[in-house]
């Protein structure tokens, strides 16, 4: 298969499974119990006030029009207005705090891989020693620290403590901003990365061709990064793919501890004001987000690993 | 027996007997309000110190670990179960069952689960325990049934299947009786660490506000403590220890188990 039938293919079944996702979605959220006029209206309303609301958000009609209707909203009306904000349409509302999570998110793998990879080269290359030891150690504490708990640590050294960072909540902005909440959702990936590429790396330092390379005269440093670590990296990005979804999910508790606004926040707010079509739009978000990182990890493999080429 | 069992396993014990005795050996109710007392460090009264309208912050503790405990055995029960007969079930019937079973596993692992447990809490009016299960349960069985497919495909097709299957066994007894015990270790590891996961799970979506409002949660208390990070550090200091420990004393037992029940390790 060419490169681009596999990409189209790929793009179509991403598009297939987010859609599949977000009509299960709208399935689930009729379902259950709980009326968006019950929560949209205050005390005061009359059971007039109720009925006239439900025919301005059409949730009186039969429930395949409803879904027709989403639809079609979905496609051409920008997932149509929010049941809250009237005048804004769900896509804004998802698109203002998308790049948001983004970035956290961006950071955390950033963050993450900058710690893992000198710590697992570190640790690979002195097996036994106490530096592996601690290297071992390190990695099962950030995989056990939870974020909700490094966060508030990282606040009281890093902003109370020694007053080097901005204390964080809706004011703080610029790259500093980021610097702890990256740190926060990226700890326990780091710690996994270290982990398993400490163990890639042992692994394929046993190889032959890496005897050979070292035979050649090679500079240790060049047998280490351009053949060791090249082939270690195919399971690295296997775990770190895998590991990515729940980063994105993950990031709400982040979001919430430093006050970043994001899609976590604005999902969970909007299911609590029964907001559906924000709701649908977030699901959307997520699902879109995580198929096109999935199809970047692909891509990434063809890279690293020029036998796996995309004929797979 | 080697570090990770000499510290995980003690970790274990400690959150075993706090979820087991704590309620009964707490000194006050988690909800006793003593507006005398507010966010006070610790005292001869409250030995951990007061929290929010002056709870009991020891109190909160050990009720909590009630909470992490009959949540994440109970959430871990049900995925274990349910992941292992679908996971496995699908993978030893094989054929096309198989196929759609692995699929529709995929696909539910690709969605963040976090997301899914909150959307289920956020839509029910006043959630209760068996909400918080359930919602951890519809996301947890997800990873038993990838750990159970996979053991099941090694061994389908080893000698002793096959040996079963010439005397005349019918599949459910081949695969309740010789092919599920054979594939128990990974899974009891899986679940080791699944315990420790569901004890964040829950610390989390409390954290969220989304836990039980009626019972006490470590989640709840680190909220708690992050509103008050400044007056109060100790707070959070403390809900974090208690919800830190616990998982890792999981990982570090677990980690150790995966050692000593692979063979091939």
């Amino acid at each position: 298969m060419s490169p681009l039938a596999f990409l189209l293919r790929r793009v179509g079944a991403g598009a297939l499974t987010v859609l599949a996702v977000a009509s299960l979605s709208f399935v689930a959220i009729h379902a259950l119990p709980g009326d968006p006029a019950d929560v949209l209206l205050d005390e005061t309303a009359t059971p007039a006030d109720r009925l006239a609301l439900r025919t301005t958000l059409h949730l009186d009609d039969p429930l395949p029009v409803q879904y027709f209707r989403f639809l079609g909203d979905l496609f051409l009306r920008g997932m149509g207005p929010s049941f809250v904000h009237r005048d804004r349409t769900a896509f804004s509302e998802v698109a203002a705090v998308w790049p948001s999570t983004v970035a956290l998110a961006l950071c955390a793998v950033l963050v993450a891989w900058l710690i893992a990879i000198p710590l697992a080269m570190l640790a690979a290359t002195r097996p036994g020693t106490r530096t592996d030891a601690a290297v071992g150690v390190l990695s099962l504490l950030g995989m056990a620290l939870p974020s909700l708990w490094i966060g508030p640590m990282l606040v009281l050294l890093f902003c109370v403590a020694l007053p080097w960072l901005p204390f964080p909540g809706p004011d703080a902005s610029g790259p500093a901003s980021l610097v702890l909440p990256s740190l926060t959702l990226g700890a326990g990936l780091a710690g996994i990365l270290t982990r398993m590429g400490r163990g890639a790396l042992r692994e394929v330092l046993r190889e032959p061709y890496i005897a050979t390379a070292r035979a050649k005269g090679l500079r240790e440093s060049t047998v280490l990064v351009r053949h060791a670590l090249r082939t270690a990296l195919v399971p690295l990005l296997t775990v770190g793919g895998a590991q990515l979804s729940a980063l994105l999910g993950g990031a709400v508790v982040t979001e919430r501890i430093f006050e970043r606004p994001g899609l976590g926040l604005l999902f969970l707010e909007s299911l609590l004001r029964r907001d559906v079509p924000v709701v649908l739009a977030c699901v959307v978000a997520f699902g879109v987000t995580v198929a096109v990182i999935q199809l970047v990890i692909d891509l990434l493999y063809a890279a690293v690993d020029p036998r796996i080429r995309v004929s797979a | 027996m080697n570090l990770r069992a000499r510290l995980g396993l003690p970790l274990v014990g400690l959150f075993t007997a706090m979820a087991l005795l704590g309620p009964s050996i707490s000194p006050r109710s988690p909800r006793a309000i003593d507006l005398a007392h507010v966010l006070e460090g610790p005292s001869s009264q409250h030995l951990l110190g007061t929290a929010d309208n002056g709870v009991d912050v020891l109190s909160v503790l050990l009720h909590g670990a009630r909470l992490a405990g009959v949540v994440s055995l109970t959430t871990v029960l049900i995925s274990l179960v349910v992941g292992t007969l679908l996971g496995g079930g699908a993978a030893f019937v094989g054929g096309r069952t198989g196929a759609v079973a692995a699929r529709v596993t995929d696909a539910a692992q690709s969605f963040p689960s976090v997301l899914v447990n909150m959307a289920v809490l956020a839509l029910v009016a006043r959630p209760g325990v068996l909400h918080l299960i359930a919602a951890l349960s519809i996301t947890g069985w997800v990873g038993y049934a990838r750990v159970a497919r996979a053991e099941v495909l090694r061994l389908r097709e080893r000698e002793f299947v096959t040996a079963a299957r010439a005397m005349g066994a019918l599949p459910g007894r081949i695969f309740f009786r010789h092919v599920l015990p054979n594939a128990s270790g990974p899974l009891v590891v899986q679940a080791t660490f699944g315990l420790g996961a569901v004890v964040l799970a829950e610390a989390s979506l409390s954290f969220l506000g989304l836990g039980p409002g009626a019972s006490a949660s470590w989640g709840a208390l680190l909220d708690q403590g992050t509103a008050h990070l400044l007056q109060a550090p100790r707070l959070a200091v403390t809900a974090g220890v208690a919800i830190t420990t616990t998982v890792l004393g999981f990982n570090l037992t677990g980690d150790w188990l995966r050692d000593k029940l692979d063979p091939r390790g």
